[in-house]
This record gives C-alpha cells, structure tokens and sequence, in this order.
C-alpha cells in the first residue's frame, strides 16, 4: 500500500522539508503539542549524528516536564501529573538526558502491586462531516479499576488521525530507547474516499469493521505495555474529552515506521557497521525474528488464501440454494417439491454460517497474523536503533580520542600566548567528550537491558495473543457444528416423509 | 457363446435384477474394468464377471436394437454414464462432473443403477444381451456397433422444430412441458452443488496447507516462552488437520449421496426427454401419413393406407408404453431422490457431529493450556 500522506481521513498538507531528511532517522515531523522531542532540536546541523532529535528528551518525573506540557498553542491539553504512587522519584540522576530509564525499571519491579486491568473498546463508527472532509469519528471507552485512571468507565470520541498521531508520540519517545511501540493500523486511501464519498454498500461497512477492529487491537495492544499504559499521551487519548488535533503530523503508521525503518536500515549499511557483537543474545534474536518474520508472511498468505475460498463457498452455497428453490417450485409432487424447499433453506442457512467462518478466519488470524508481521517490524527497528546506539558510542570514543591526540600535541608546541588558551579550551572539551563517551556508553547498556526486557514481554505476549485468538476461534467452530448438526436434523424428518 | 442379432428370442433373467453390485473397479492401463456380482435367482450362488465400458455400450446397443417389441420407442431406457477418459482430469470433470470424483465409487453405483434398472425392466430384461452380459464368463467383445435406429435428439437435423411440436395428448403435452423445466433445472442444481464441492475442496486443501506451514513455526530451545509457542504451534497445527479432515468428508458426503443423486436424476430426465422426443417424431410421421392417405391418387392409395394404418398402430403402441413407462418411473425417480436427500442429511449429520467433538477437544487442550 503506498504511504502517501494524503492517505488519512482529511487531506491535510505539510511541511516539504520533513521529507528529505536521509541521514536522520527515526520520527518524521513531531506536532509541537506533544512533550515529545523539542521541534528545533530535531534536526541537527550535523546529518551524521542520527540521534539529533534525542538528546532533547526530558524524563516523566523531571520538573522540565510541566514547562514543556503547558507548552503549545492549543489550550485543550490537560497535563496529567504522573501517578506518583507508582513511579517512584527518582531525581538523582541526571534530567539533561535522555528518559531516566532507571526510573522504568523501578515500574516494573512495582508492577505486582498495581495488577493490569483494563479493556479497552472502539465502537459506534460514526461519519462526521460531508465529501472529502468528512472523517469516521470513532468511540472509545475504557473500563478500568486501575488507580491510574480518574474514573473506572469513560468514553471518548477519536478519529483516525487522532490514533496515528498517538502513535506518532509514543514511536518519538520510545522506539529509539528499545521498546517495541505497537505499530499503529495501516492508512487506506481507497477505503476512506468510498466511506467520504458515502457508498454504503458491504464492501465500505467491511472497510469501516476492519478499521475498528484493527483500532480496538491497536489499543490494548498500547495498554498492556506497562511503560506506555502509563505515557501521559496515552492517559490523555484516552480520557480527555478534547484532543489537539495532529496538524502537521506526518503520522506514523506502519507503512511510514516500515519506511523509518528501512531508512535507518540503509543508514546503518551505508555506514557500514559492523558491530563488534559481543552479546551473542542479540545475533541469535535478530535471526530468530527474522526467520519469525518469513513464517508469519508465509501463514498469513495461507490464511488469506482459506478466507477467499470460504466467500467463495458462500456465494456458491448461496446460488446452490437459490436452484434447489427453482427445482422445489417446478416439482410437482407435493412432498419432493417440500422437502426441496427445504433443503434451499438449510442451504441458505449454511451459506450465512460460511461467511460467519469466513470472519472468523479473518479476524481471528488474518489481521492477527498481519499485527504480528507489523509488530515485528517495529522489533527490528530497535534492533537496528541499538546498533546506531553503539555506533554513537563508538562515534565519541574516536572523537575523544582525536581530541586527547590534540591536547598531546599541544603540548609539544612553542610556547605562545594563545598556547594557554588553547590548552584549556582542549581540557574542557576533553572533560566533555569524556562525559558524552560515558553517557554514550550507559545508553547502549541501558537499550541492550531494555531490548532484552522487550523481547522477552513479546515473546510472552505472543503466546496470550494466540491463545486467545485460537479460544475464540474454536469456539466460534464448535458453534457451527452444533448449529450444522440442528439444520439437519430439522431436515432429516422432511426428507424422510416424501414418500 | 455369442447371441446374434437375429436371434430375438426371449428369456428371462436368471439372476437377482436388484441387488446387482459391482463389487472392484480396476484401473486397466487407460481403461476401467468392473467386477460385477450377481445373485442366481434358483438359490445358491453368483455369477462373478469382469466387464469393461465396451461391453457396458455392447448391451445398451442391443437394448436399442429390438425393433420388433411392439412400441420399443415408447421405453425410457435406462441411461448409460458416459465412457471415462481415465487419465485425463480435467477433460473427464468436464464429462462426468460428480461421477468423476470420489475414486470412481459414484461412477461404480452410476453403472450399478443402470444395470439393476435394466435387469428389472419388464420389455428390457427379457433381451438376451442382458443374461449374456451378466452371465457370461466371457466379454461380450468389441462388435461393431450398428447405427441404431433410434433418432438421437443431438444427431435429429430438425429437432428443434419437431421437439416443439404440438401434442394431441394432454397428459403428453403436459410430460414434455414438465420435462423440459426439470431437466433445465436439475441440470443447474447439479451443477450449482459441483460448484459447491470443487469449492470446499479447495477448502480442504487450504487448510492443509495452513496446517503444514504452523509445524514450520516450531522454535528449538529452553526458552519457556519459545517452547510455549511452539506448542501453541503444534497444536493449532492439528486444528487445521481437523479442518481439512471434515471439510473433505462434508465434500466426500455431497458427491456420494446428493450429487450421485441429482447426477442420475438428470441422466434420467435427458433419457425421458429422448423417448418423448421419438414419440413426437412418430407423431409427425403418423400425421404425414395421414395426409399421404388422404391425398393420394386412387393408384397409390392402398399403399398409403397400409403405411398410415402401421404408423397409426406404432404411434398407439409406444403412446401406450411411454405412459406405462412414465407412471412407473415417476415413483422410481421420487424413491432415489428421496433416498439420496435422506442418505445426505444422514452422513452429514454424522460427520457434523463426529467434526463438533473433535473441535470441542481442541477447545479443552488449549483452555488447558497455561503457561508461566
């Protein structure tokens, strides 16, 4: 599907220049609303330094956070204290930095506390606004017992844009720090200009369906991510009645994270690094996803496959019924022209089963295998964020180096009146430098812990994902057997009575 | 011991009419060869012959060919299915539809149908081909098949205008209206349920597929969490073995009972549809006749009159025979298709409910499943 930008419910331009930025990965174009990464900072004059943007993150429990909250045009953002009772503060370190993610791993210990329980809903799709302004308003409503939220069931209306630009948040603030960001639902200019246009017809309803859905899972996939369930955006996309609308987002919808991610992909080749993996862990991951990412593509392929022959069987199922109600009518013994019009009946019966299995398979394991093939692609970007972390580190060590190889050279120099100056100017820089290889150094550490937490979360939530789905479906299976089983035992007798 | 042509002698069948089985088919190079067993009528015994599709159209040939029994024309013969082009799938779908699935059982009880009507056929069992044909330790052989008598509809260079002739019988005219709307329509229920077969068969196949690439998602190691999926894996893996196993009964049950059926009945109505055909044809001679008769100049006229007097008395014969044969063959007709509604409803509901257990133990392995 091409990732034009034009592609959500409104088309809304912007900026030319967000577009052609090679060298530096990672968000496209953040909304100034978000506590996201300050817009100046964003791109760096320096094109090699790919984590410009990241230098300007401001941790959840840093006092920064309140300035940059009430920030912004838009008077409707309400800032959301963080729960203290669940982050401890941890003021100590550093606030200049990146996100304390010391402070995350105090979350999760404290996890047991707080037990997860939340359901979140999206429903009651409903068309706002005529030609190709309108946009499909989605309901939201959240049912909770966690002290995080203000009240235990809230709703909320949100539209399209409102998910992507959610998403568009959270990838800025936590891709790049090793957390697998669940990929936001695909943008469709097709499906969207027929709903704008107002065909109702089946095929936009099923447009509509498949995009409440894929929102709904989209959500609770957010949620059960502890670190994101408690993101300020999150809270506020869920509980606020008004949400700033994402203006110049580029959103990042999965297609625009695969393009983000390839990009970087090719960054990370042009700069040929080889990293010195010293964690045999990560080469072993990396192939396992990547050989986990060819058996998803090839099952959902299979799936999509079962589910085109299951309509198929419907339509056929259909029209097998339509001419046993012709050959019913044109018989003329009473009881054989009954019992064919019966059996035109249960025909029509087991064709609304076929479609009933058809979204079953579809549902329950097309889109999910689809969400996994998505998901797994933001676990590949940070896989590849790690490595230009480490490159990063490595990047200051050499520059550290130059500059030690400067003051040495320094010294050997004829003495003059800017030698002093030059000296010190040298000593500060090096006790920077010194600082930033450090920093540098406790980051790749920081990504590799965080990488390594987040995999292991996937790999467990996978297995939940699928069974659940799995429950689901079976169920769904040994329903259409039983109602199968009294189709034809209600038709047994007529059958049986025709002569 | 061959019988020919001229000797029309008749006989009846010594053998049992309708319990006649063909018990084996055997794949003979390009050809198929039937066992066919049938039980002497004087007590003990069968007689066991091997017979090919030749043999099958040296019989119907015969059959045909009894020019003198009084109003022959008038007899719905029992149709012969079509000869099998063994090796060739696509050509013999085409053909055969329905009796070209199922490893060639339905084709098997096709045949069986044919040979149990012919044997219990009152004008048809008592030709000699027929004791031959289910006797005789030897084949029939490959005779030159003589060109019937018989006007086939497709080969009848007016068809189309006598088939639209008007009849001077109302229970007549009402059979071929009423015949031509049921062959129409069973013809496309018949094709409509092969659709729905071919369908779900591609189903089966899916599923089989879907099945074998799980297995491919088996992950080696300690790891809980990989052994979890892994398990997850293999046992959604058997769901869809499960699928594809009850999809191919649910089809398997489709063609041996309704599509059998509906297979036979439209062989039949085509077969109806020729006799009342030759029936018309006769009306049309006989009308001719008649007008030759009347206009004829004194000196031909005793030579029309005789030709009219024979058309007029062949007409009435097969008039007489082809109503006989329609009321016999209307409770026949309503039997199969009762019998192949029931027979359907009875395996599908059996393999709904074999398929409802099966799923239902699924379900409990997976509830069951917990993982750290």
């Amino acid at each position: 599907m091409a990732d034009t930008d034009r592609e959500d419910e409104e088309l809304f331009t912007e900026p030319s220049g967000t577009q052609s930025q090679p060298a530096s990965l990672s968000t496209e174009d953040v909304s100034a609303n978000t506590n996201g990464p300050n817009q100046d900072a964003l791109f760096d004059d320096d094109p090699e330094d790919l984590f410009a943007e990241a230098t300007e993150e401001v941790s959840l429990d840093s006092p920064e956070r309140d300035i940059l909250l009430s920030d912004g045009p838009s008077p409707a953002i309400t800032p959301i204290t963080p729960p203290t009772s669940v982050i401890a503060p941890r003021i100590g370190h550093t606030h200049d930095d990146m996100f304390t993610h010391s402070s995350f791993d105090e979350i999760e210990e404290e996890e047991v506390d707080d037990s997860f329980d939340i359901n979140i809903s999206v429903s009651d799709p409903e068309k706002v606004g005529d030609g190709m302004n309108a946009y499909m308003a989605y309901k939201v409503t959240t049912k909770t017992s966690m002290s995080l939220f203000k009240q235990r069931e809230f709703s909320v209306k949100r539209r399209f844009s409102d998910f992507l630009g959610l998403h568009s948040k959270l990838a800025s603030k936590y891709l790049h720090v090793g957390y697998i960001v669940p990929p936001a639902p695909e943008k469709s200019i097709v499906g969207m200009t027929k709903v704008k246009v107002g065909k109702e017809d089946q095929s936009s309803n099923e447009f509509v369906e498949k995009r409440r859905s894929a929102l709904e899972r989209y959500l609770m996939r957010t949620v059960k991510h502890h670190i994101l369930l408690k993101d300020p955006d999150v809270l506020q996309f869920l509980e606020s009645s008004e949400l700033p609308r994402a203006v110049s987002t580029q959103a990042l919808s999965s297609a625009g994270l695969l393009r983000m991610v390839n990009k970087a992909a090719d960054a990370v080749n042009k700069m040929t690094i080889k990293m010195n993996e010293s964690d045999a862990w990560f080469e072993e991951k990396q192939q396992h996803f990547e050989s986990l990412d060819v058996q998803l593509r090839k099952l959902h392929i299979s799936v999509e496959s079962l589910v085109c022959h299951r309509k198929e069987l419907s339509v056929n199922t259909a029209q097998f019924a339509k001419s046993a109600a012709m050959l019913g009518n044109s018989e003329d013994h009473t009881a054989l022209s009954r019992a064919l019009s019966q059996l035109a009946e249960v025909e029509e019966k087991m064709d609304q089963l076929h479609q009933d299995q058809a979204n079953a398979d579809f549902y329950l394991f097309s889109e999910l295998l689809g969400d996994y093939v998505r998901l797994l692609a933001a676990v590949k970007g940070v896989f590849d964020h790690r490595i230009k972390t480490w490159q990063k580190w490595q990047d200051s060590q050499i520059l550290l180096q130059k500059k030690r190889e400067a003051e040495a050279k320094l010294q050997f120099t004829n003495k003059s009146d800017k030698l002093q100056q030059a000296k010190d100017e040298i000593k500060d820089e090096i006790e920077e430098m010194e600082g930033r290889v450090q920093q540098d150094e406790r980051d790749f550490e920081q990504i590799s812990r965080t990488i390594r937490k987040e995999v292991g979360r996937f790999e467990k939530e996978r297995v939940k994902d699928f069974k659940t789905s799995i429950i689901k479906y079976l169920e769904s299976l040994v329903l259409t057997q039983q109602q199968l089983i009294k189709y034809w035992e209600a038709f047994l007798p007529e059958a049986k009575a025709i002569s | 011991m061959m019988m020919t042509e001229e000797n029309e002698v008749e006989s009846t069948l010594s053998v049992c009419g309708h319990n006649i089985q063909i018990a084996e088919v055997l794949k003979d190079g390009e050809m198929l060869s039937f066992l066919i067993v049938s039980q002497k009528l004087s007590g003990t015994g069968e007689y066991h012959v091997h017979r090919n599709y030749d043999d099958f159209e040296w019989l119907q040939h015969n059959l045909f060919c009894q020019e003198d029994v009084a109003g022959i024309q008038g007899v719905i013969f029992p149709p012969l299915p079509a000869k099998a082009q063994v090796n060739t799938a696509a050509k013999v779908m085409k053909q055969l539809g329905f009796l070209s699935l199922g490893e060639w059982q339905p084709y098997c009880k096709a045949l069986e149908v044919f040979l149990q009507q012919v044997a219990a056929h009152s004008i048809l069992s008592k030709n000699k081909a027929v004791e031959v044909f289910l006797t005789n330790p030897d084949s029939p052989g490959k005779q030159k098949v003589k060109k019937n008598i018989f006007n086939r509809l497709s080969q009848a260079v007016d068809g189309m205008r006598k088939e639209g002739h008007k009849d001077v019988d109302d229970f007549f005219q009402t059979a071929r209206d009423h015949n031509l709307v049921l062959t129409n329509c069973t013809k496309t229920v018949t094709e409509k349920l092969l659709e729905v077969v071919q369908t779900e068969q591609k189903i089966a196949v899916a599923c089989g597929h879907f099945s074998a690439a799980l297995l491919l998602c088996v992950e080696p190691g300690d790891d809980p969490n990989k052994q979890a999926f892994s398990k997850v894996c293999v046992k959604l893996s058997e769901v869809f073995e499960s699928m594809k196993k009850s999809t191919t009964g649910v089809s398997e049950n489709d063609v041996s009972t309704m599509g059998l059926g509906l297979d036979l009945e439209s062989r039949y109505q085509e077969a109806i549809k020729e006799m009342l055909f030759r029936r018309t044809c006769k009306l049309v001679e006989l009308e001719h006749a008649r007008r030759n008769a009347e206009k004829a100049k004194p000196v031909k006229k005793a030579a029309m009159e005789e030709l009219r007097k024979a058309a007029e008395t062949e007409f009435e014969d097969i008039s007489r025979v082809a109503k006989e044969e329609i009321t016999r063959f209307e409770a026949v007709r309503v039997k199969m298709l009762q019998q192949a509604m029931v027979q359907w409803c009875e395996k599908q509901l059996l393999t709904a409910k074999e398929c409802a257990d099966q799923f239902t133990q699924h379900l409990e392995v997976f509830r069951g499943m917990n993982f750290k």
